[in-house]
């Protein structure tokens, strides 16, 4: 396997740099250098070094840019390195890096590009290195859109053969013997005679050496890591109550603070009474803040209490107070006016309708926040000389310029100690509660000030997933689907979001229509338009984003028109599908649910398909029409994924999406009266319990040619499958989520 | 007048966690939860909801599972556990050791709260069906969705610990 082509073209140089007792490897850009921030304060003409690994007298540390947000990122990363550097997982410390640009993540631009996964043509590539080059000026170091694994498949192997053959010609220098003769396993080169060098021991001198980019990656035959399941770096802090996550933090001489802002997100206050709050125990102080009161106390709890006592005169939200609003902004978008995208138009959708029987549905999906179990917090120091932030965050970079622009501070002043995340699903993508920790440590200089959302706060002030509407009409003949037509309504996340951090957006935006308008089908009238509507409530990167709701829509349709045609779901869709992977998950899941096998009278099944973030998923669920509701039996899930790394993380991951999907689509939404959202706690944003938890059988294929992360896409196709499945066991179509408004659960 | 209820609401609160005896000067009405994360720093009772909703702050005491944000410490009568306190990363309790075999956490937010709501559930029911198993943890959350596997971890863990 010679990837010394690939490697020199994609500039994946792995320079090397000294640091002390040591030496450092890691991404060279050979333009314009990027800072190292491994070699803060130390002299050296390597400034251009951005290490994945390091070793020194206390150790071999491997780096991991990409945020754990429990999705075992930090694993996966330190597997792909120590697979070529020849160290085991537990021979090192991974540290997850400080904010550096040159960890600039380049398979989330890919995903923004509007072109198909599918679609590997010149045009589709020379886009992707556009997008990667703007990824690279605004330096973002995000983890987001399943990119963990694709970003870091080559870049971190690279890092670890070019270390790995580094330290064996120092090897060979101290011992004189050919670099030939030597070997390498276990953290230390072999030598022929059986003794070991230790690559500590060996680290200042291959601090002195010129890199060795002449390396091979292994072959996948001998991998002695990847592929298999390895215990989890974390995994046994994380059983013992050991892991310390950001709301954790405890340093000395902190202080505890809460904020309350608007409900009606973004209006103004028009004024508020502390005066009861003041004078409780515990309390600091109570502030102005942008949008809000800032209460500061010795106790997390005392500011919780303190800051229920402030009465509070909140203005009106920009955004229509009533949900029915929401909607008919929605409805009435559904025109020329409002196109955004029609990049999917085969044959003519308009001709194959007219005087032909059309098929029509409406369908919804809510507002959803992300609410991971972690309730938002970070904690910030604002000092003499330097601002320290510590925050479970996918955006570090942009939380260290955001920062300095806050305090006045250079960004090489801003410090941003990553931590451990109890969940995110895009939440932690936004910088708000960092925002509001700096501007309570602003007014007290010198104090480490952690601000800690209630679950309540958190809740009615996320950033939630978007709405959307869809509208279908469709003809079948002659058993066939002939004319598929789907326009999707919703207001654009990536403006709202990127708007939120201070980017421009111009174009198209294609996550109105992702899910929905690249999927690998072949109708011979086949259209999906993309309407823009106008900005509402606050929305952002849900888990699986567009497609979280263009899944269930696009899938669904498919499923009405199938059956109207009386084909069989499984079959049809395998007729209609043309892209050989995206046939190989549609049999492997027929497959592996035993599909068309007769089943009791009170049973029924869907299938459900979406191809997204590159990775074409299959799911079939299993439901019973008990006397008291639908019960989930069993949930089948089938994806190409390129190469599983891990099969047991990847196996949690993908049940993990099933759980997150169904559990929304179930029972979750949320809703705005008087401008204010209504739910406010697990007591009314409940998703998936332990008890409505189906068996759900997974298989990671390996037939493509891209390693795809698993983070998200089997998230789209699951609401759709579980309608689907509910259609076949009842004949009651559910168009729009959360289902309990039409259906019992049990 | 707040000022006044406040005074007379502070109290000295006795407690013994994890077999350490510890005083504190909190207000009456200061849950459990927030003594043990705030006052004395015991960080594995996790903060989630607040309302009796997540499981996260289970801790036992006597034994037996509580929700710490539901029961105020200057009530509690008798000898608290948390997940500190169940087992040590030398000394894995049966539930842990399953729960580390299994790969159950992913981001593990909520883990420490299931695994006191699991192993009180074993110390009551040695060899819980299915069902018993969805009555005992249904109070706990996991956002990340590990039900599955946890499920898994439970049965072993009970069969270890009758074994044993
Ligand atoms: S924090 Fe106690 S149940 Fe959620
Ligand atoms: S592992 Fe994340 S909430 Fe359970």
């Amino acid at each position: 396997m010679a990837r010394i082509g690939t490697i020199a073209r994609r500039t994946f140089l792995i320079g090397s740099a000294a640091v002390v007792g040591g030496v450092a490897f890691g991404y060279y850009a050979y333009k314009r250098p990027a800072q190292n921030p491994l070699l803060e304060g130390l002299d050296s003409g390597t400034a251009a070094l951005t290490p994945y690994v390091k070793i020194d007298q206390s150790g071999i540390t491997l780096i991991t840019p990409r945020a754990d947000s429990g999705q075992g990122a930090y694993s996966v990363q330190a597997m792909l390195i120590a697979e070529e550097l020849d160290v085991g997982l537990d021979q090192i410390r991974v540290d997850p890096g400080v904010p550096s640009p040159a960890y600039y993540n380049t398979a989330l631009s890919s995903e923004a590009a509007p072109f198909r996964a599918t679609d590997d043509g010149l045009v589709a590539e020379t886009t992707r290195g556009v997008m990667d080059a703007m990824m690279k000026f605004i330096g973002m170091q995000i983890t987001g859109g399943s990119t963990t694994v694709p970003d870091s498949y080559d870049k971190l192997r690279i890092a670890g053969a070019v270390a790995r053959e580094t330290l064996k010609a120092a090897a060979a220098q101290q011992s004189g013997l050919d670099v030939a003769a030597l070997k390498t396993a276990n953290g230390a080169v072999i030598l022929p005679d059986g003794r070991t060098i230790s690559y500590v021991e060996l680290a200042p001198i291959a601090a002195t050496l010129e890199p060795v980019q002449q390396v091979q990656l292994r072959d996948p035959g001998a991998w002695r890591l990847i592929g298999q399941a390895v215990e989890r770096l974390d995994i046994v802090a994380k059983s013992t109550g050991i892991a310390t996550y950001g709301i954790d933090l405890e340093v000395e001489g902190m202080l505890h603070a809460t904020v309350r802002t608007n409900p009606r997100r973004g209006g103004p206050m028009n004024s508020f009474d502390a005066s009861a709050a003041r004078g409780m125990r515990g309390v600091v102080d109570i502030f102005e803040i942008t949008g809000g009161v800032a209460v500061v106390a010795d106790n997390t709890w005392r500011a919780f209490q303190a800051a229920d006592a402030i009465v509070f005169d909140w203005g009106p939200a920009p955004y229509p107070a009533q949900m029915e609003q929401h909607w008919q902004v929605l409805s009435e978008s559904f025109n020329e006016d409002h196109l955004d995208s029609r990049r999917r138009d085969e044959g003519d959708v308009d001709a194959a309708m007219s005087g032909a029987e059309v098929i029509t549905a409406e369908y919804r999906a809510p507002y959803l926040a992300h609410a991971p179990l972690e309730p938002i917090s970070a904690m910030v120091r604002v000092a003499a000389e330097q601002v320290d932030v510590w925050a479970g965050t996918q955006i570090p970079r942009l939380l260290q310029s955001t920062v300095a622009d806050m305090t006045g501070f250079g960004v090489d002043h801003v410090h941003v100690h990553a931590q451990i995340m109890g969940g995110s699903f895009g939440h932690r993508l936004e910088d708000r509660v960092v925002r509001e920790a700096t501007e309570i440590a602003m007014q007290m200089p010198g104090v480490p000030i952690k601000l800690t959302y209630s679950r309540e706060e958190d809740t009615s002030h996320d950033d939630t997933r978007q709405i959307a509407m869809a509208r279908g009409q469709g003809v079948v003949r002659d058993g066939k689907v002939e004319t598929f037509d789907l326009g999707i309504a919703m207001p654009s996340v990536i403006a709202s979001q990127i708007g939120r951090l201070g980017f421009p957006v111009a174009g198209p935006d294609m996550q109105i229509v992702a899910g929905a308008w690249e999927q690998p089908f072949k109708i011979p009238n086949y259209r999906v338009s993309g309407y823009r509507a106008p900005e509402l409530a606050p929305i952002s990167s849900w888990r699986s984003v567009g497609a979280s709701t263009n899944g269930f829509f696009h899938d669904v349709f498919l499923d009405e028109l199938i059956h109207a045609a009386g084909a069989d779901p499984m079959a049809e869709r395998l007729r209609l599908c043309w892209h050989d992977p995206s046939r190989k998950v549609l049999e492997a899941v027929a497959e592996m649910s035993n599909w068309g096998a007769p089943l009791a009278a009170n049973k029924g099944r869907g299938v459900a398909f979406c191809m997204s973030f590159g990775v074409p998923t299959a799911e079939v669920i299993e439901v019973t029409d008990t006397p008291n509701g639908i019960r989930i039996d069993t949930v089948w899930v089938a994806a190409e994924v390129g190469r599983v790394v891990d099969p047991v993380n990847f196996e949690n991951q993908v049940q993990g999406g099933v759980v997150w999907a169904l559990g929304h689509a179930m029972n979750s939404e949320i809703t705005y009266s008087d401008g204010q959202v209504d739910q406010q706690n697990y007591y009314d944003f409940e998703g998936m319990r332990h008890y409505h938890t189906p068996q759900i059988h997974v298989r990671g294929l390996e037939n493509g040619d891209h390693v795809r992360g698993m983070g998200e896409p089997m998230v789209p196709p699951a609401p759709a499958a579980l309608s689907n499945a509910i259609f076949a066991a009842t004949g009651q179509r559910v168009r729009e989520m959360p289902m309990h408004k039409f259906i019992d659960f049990v | 007048m707040l000022d006044e209820q406040n005074r007379a609401k502070e109290c000295t609160v006795k407690l013994t966690v994890n077999g350490t005896e510890h005083e504190v000067d909190v207000e009456d009405d200061m849950p459990l939860l927030w003594v043990l994360r705030d006052e004395l720093n015991i960080k594995g009772v996790k903060y989630g909801c607040g309302v009796a909703q997540c499981g996260a702050c289970t801790v036992h005491i006597d034994g037996v599972a509580v929700l710490s944000c539901q029961i105020p410490a200057a009530d509690v009568d008798g000898r608290i556990t948390t997940i500190e306190g169940l087992g040590t990363t030398e000394t894995l309790h049966a539930v842990q050791a399953a729960w580390i075999e299994y790969q159950v956490a992913q981001c593990g937010y909520c883990q420490p709260g299931q695994v006191m709501q699991a192993a009180s559930l074993l110390s009551e029911i040695p060899n819980p069906t299915d069902a018993e198993i969805d009555d005992a943890m249904s109070g706990n959350l996991c956002r990340c969705g590990t039900y599955l596997r946890m499920r898994a971890a439970i049965k072993a863990a009970a069969t270890k610990l009758q074994e044993a």
